[in-house]
């Protein structure tokens, strides 16, 4: 008995909506062996970690602050990801433009109109998008690997930040905290008072809003234009995209602009209200999980928001679950992990269906 | 003056030799048409096991059998994801460095601040103690040894040998060699456990040897440097040894540096080894005609046998 795979006739329609479903059953059912294996009661394990972050009003706060960078860059990676280019720097991206935009409080602290706002947003979109034209121009010009490329410039601005706030950017009344000075007024991003029922009043920011609108956006870009089908054709029939005319370095340069500019405004949202200084460790991570989400949304822009959540609650899960059971915070990680394999795993099914194979019967007892 | 000259010899090779290990691992697997993006991953959980086991035991030798067999396990899973189910490989390679660093991180958690178990370097009466080429030659661990005879071996096997071969045209063409009746998912499964045994090895070395402690992410971007020594060796193995002791050199001088107290922010020295992989990578992509004829045809591609 052999286990291999057989190609559809064509895609599944009814494995696509079900994969990232199965993908997330197979993450709790592995989660709760894990967590048995570890002595704990697997059920209540798992309720701390997937299920409280929802009901209290501060918890769904919370979700939609971790959400927000997460559907943001999600979205820009799906866009990427499904027209075939591999931009898997998002986090350094992000770095460059909570620097960028961070640049306006630290050199002129005492701007403050709501012309503020909007300079920091765009400096934090084009630190992002800058950032991201590296990789882009390497790849065209010079045919270099964007992905080896856009990691190793996570490695570079992650060190810059790191000098500039133990260096130049220093609040000189820090106590030599290797933090800039902490934003006020118009450097934080305003925050929206919304009612849902049942649960009462929460505050969102302006962030949430940028995420949702990117989101439904470039869903539109890609399900009803032009420009959607161009990277669509060229990610899933490479082929067909150059048979066409289609231009393979400009989509090169339009996936990374794209998802940098999004991953920079993620990371200047998360200075201007999360953290409020620009610091090291501005994100968990953010960029390296908006991987993940981009692949459970499957590769598409709306998806990319639902699965923002899926990934958010399981930063949060990670919190309490250090708080209500001990464990360590970095078993969020793992799950993490396990669901990018479990997604990738259950994709296939779509276009491949499981089966069984006997031993195939040898010529001569088949002639028998 | 001679000992400075001779110590920063000796780290020199400390610092290659993981580089060297997880290279010419990934390098096989390369050839045999699989794109595995994982190494960094495989390296760190290679490293946390090797630390792990050698702290138990108190065996440096346990220690970097548990980072080889830890390596190869990982490797399987991917292994099991792009070949048996055909997922795609940059996607699964991807996930297996988030798995992997999450993992190590967790299960290194216990390890963080303990004394490491240090792998010894050899002693050989009457030629380790000849002065300054003797501690060079003669005085290593055993791993930095492995690691050049590894290449050696791998070079003999890809290009003198029925297997290496085969391989090769796994890796060029699996249509044709299915046609021919070659397992073309069999021989991939292999070259991609050597490559993950590598890896492991690679990590194993960073925690027993380079710097025998356990911190968390203590890889530090050392399997993406290693997948471009992969293109820069333009894939041929013993050019990934000049790559591997270029960047270990490059490393090195920074953290020398660094010490001597000049007035270069010292995160500018770090991000050297980074800056030359972007600078080197750029180089050697820019000769298309060299990219072309050594890059194995169906790297990344994914293979179903017709049924």
């Amino acid at each position: 008995m052999r286990l291999v795979l057989e190609k559809r006739a064509g895609a599944s329609g009814r494995m696509a909506i079900l994969s990232p479903l199965i993908a997330i059953a197979l993450t709790l059912i592995t989660g709760g062996i894990i967590f048995a294996l570890r002595g704990l009661n697997p059920f209540s394990a798992l309720y701390v970690f997937f299920a409280e972050p929802l009901t209290t009003s501060w918890s769904v706060e919370q979700l939609i602050v971790k959400a927000t960078p997460l559907a943001m860059i999600g979205a820009g990676l799906a866009v990427s990801y499904m027209a075939n280019v591999w931009n898997i720097g998002a986090e350094g991206q992000l770095t460059a433009g909570a620097i960028l935009g961070s640049a306006v409080p630290v050199f002129f602290p005492e701007f403050q109109s709501p012309l503020t706002l909007v300079l920091m947003l765009a400096l934090g979109i084009a630190g992002g998008m800058a950032w991201a034209s590296i990789p882009a121009f390497l790849k065209n010009r010079f045919g270099a690997n964007e992905i080896l490329t856009s990691l190793m410039l996570v490695y570079l601005i992650q060190l810059m930040l790191d000098w500039l706030v133990r260096g130049p950017w220093r609040d000189p009344k820090g106590y030599n905290f290797p933090k800039t000075i902490a934003f006020t007024d118009w450097q934080l991003l305003p925050q929206f008072q919304v009612l849902p029922p049942s649960i009462g009043p929460i505050y969102i920011n302006l962030g949430a809003i940028f995420a949702v609108a990117a989101a439904v956006a470039l869903a539109f870009m890609m399900g009803r234009t032009l420009k959607g089908y161009e990277l669509r054709v060229q990610g899933i029939a490479p082929r067909a995209g150059r048979f066409s005319g289609f231009p393979r370095e400009k989509t090169v340069w339009f996936c990374f602009l794209l998802s940098g500019g999004l991953a920079g405004l993620a990371g200047i949202c998360e200075v201007m209200s999360t953290v409020g200084q620009l610091q090291p460790g501005i994100s968990p991570g953010y960029g390296f999980t908006a991987i993940i989400v981009a692949f459970l949304g499957r590769l598409n822009p709306i998806g990319a928001l639902v699965a923002a959540f899926a990934l958010a609650i399981s930063y949060l899960g990670g919190e309490s679950a250090q708080v209500a059971l001990g464990i360590s915070d970095k078993t969020a990680r793992v799950f993490q992990g396990i669901l990018l394999f479990y997604i990738l795993a259950c994709d296939s099914l779509i276009l491949h269906r499981l089966k069984f194979i006997g031993r195939r019967p040898r010529l001569a007892e088949a002639e028998a | 003056m001679n000992d400075q000259v001779l110590s920063v010899i000796l780290t020199i090779i400390t610092a290659s030799t993981p580089l060297l290990l997880a290279a010419i691992g990934e390098l096989v697997v390369e050839r045999s048409g699989v794109l595995n993006l994982g190494v960094e991953g495989m390296m760190a959980v290679g490293a946390v096991s090797g630390f792990g086991a050698a702290l138990m035991t108190g065996n440096p030798y346990a220690g970097v059998l548990a980072a080889l067999v830890a390596g190869a396990l990982l490797s399987l899973l991917f292994g099991f994801l792009t070949l048996t189910m055909v997922a795609n490989q940059v996607a699964t390679g991807l996930a297996l460095t988030l798995l992997g660093l999450g993992v190590s991180g967790l299960m290194g958690e216990a390890f963080v601040g303990q004394p490491g178990v240090h792998l010894e370097r050899l002693s050989i009466p009457g030629l380790s103690g000849i002065p300054f080429i003797g501690p060079i030659l003669f005085g290593q661990d055993f791993l930095v040894y492995l690691s050049l005879v590894i290449v050696a071996a791998v070079s003999y096997m890809l290009f003198r040998t029925r297997t290496g071969l085969v391989i090769r045209a796994v890796g060029d063409s699996h249509q044709s060699a299915h046609a021919l009746g070659y397992s073309v998912v069999g021989v991939r499964y292999l070259c991609v456990m050597f490559g993950g045994a590598c890896s492991g090895l690679a990590g194993g070395y960073l925690s027993l040897a380079y710097t025998p402690q356990w911190v968390e992410n203590m890889t530090a971007g050392r399997g993406w440097i290693a997948l471009a020594l992969v293109v820069f060796s333009s894939w041929l193995p013993w050019r990934i040894v000049v790559g591997a002791y270029l960047f270990g050199a490059i490393t090195v001088m920074g953290f020398s540096l660094q010490a001597y107290g000049i007035g270069i922010p010292s995160q500018l020295l770090s991000a050297l080894p980074y800056v030359v992989t972007v600078m080197v990578l750029v180089l050697i992509s820019r000769n298309r005609a060299l990219m072309r004829a050594n890059t194995p045809a169906c790297l990344g591609q994914p293979f179903v046998p017709d049924r």
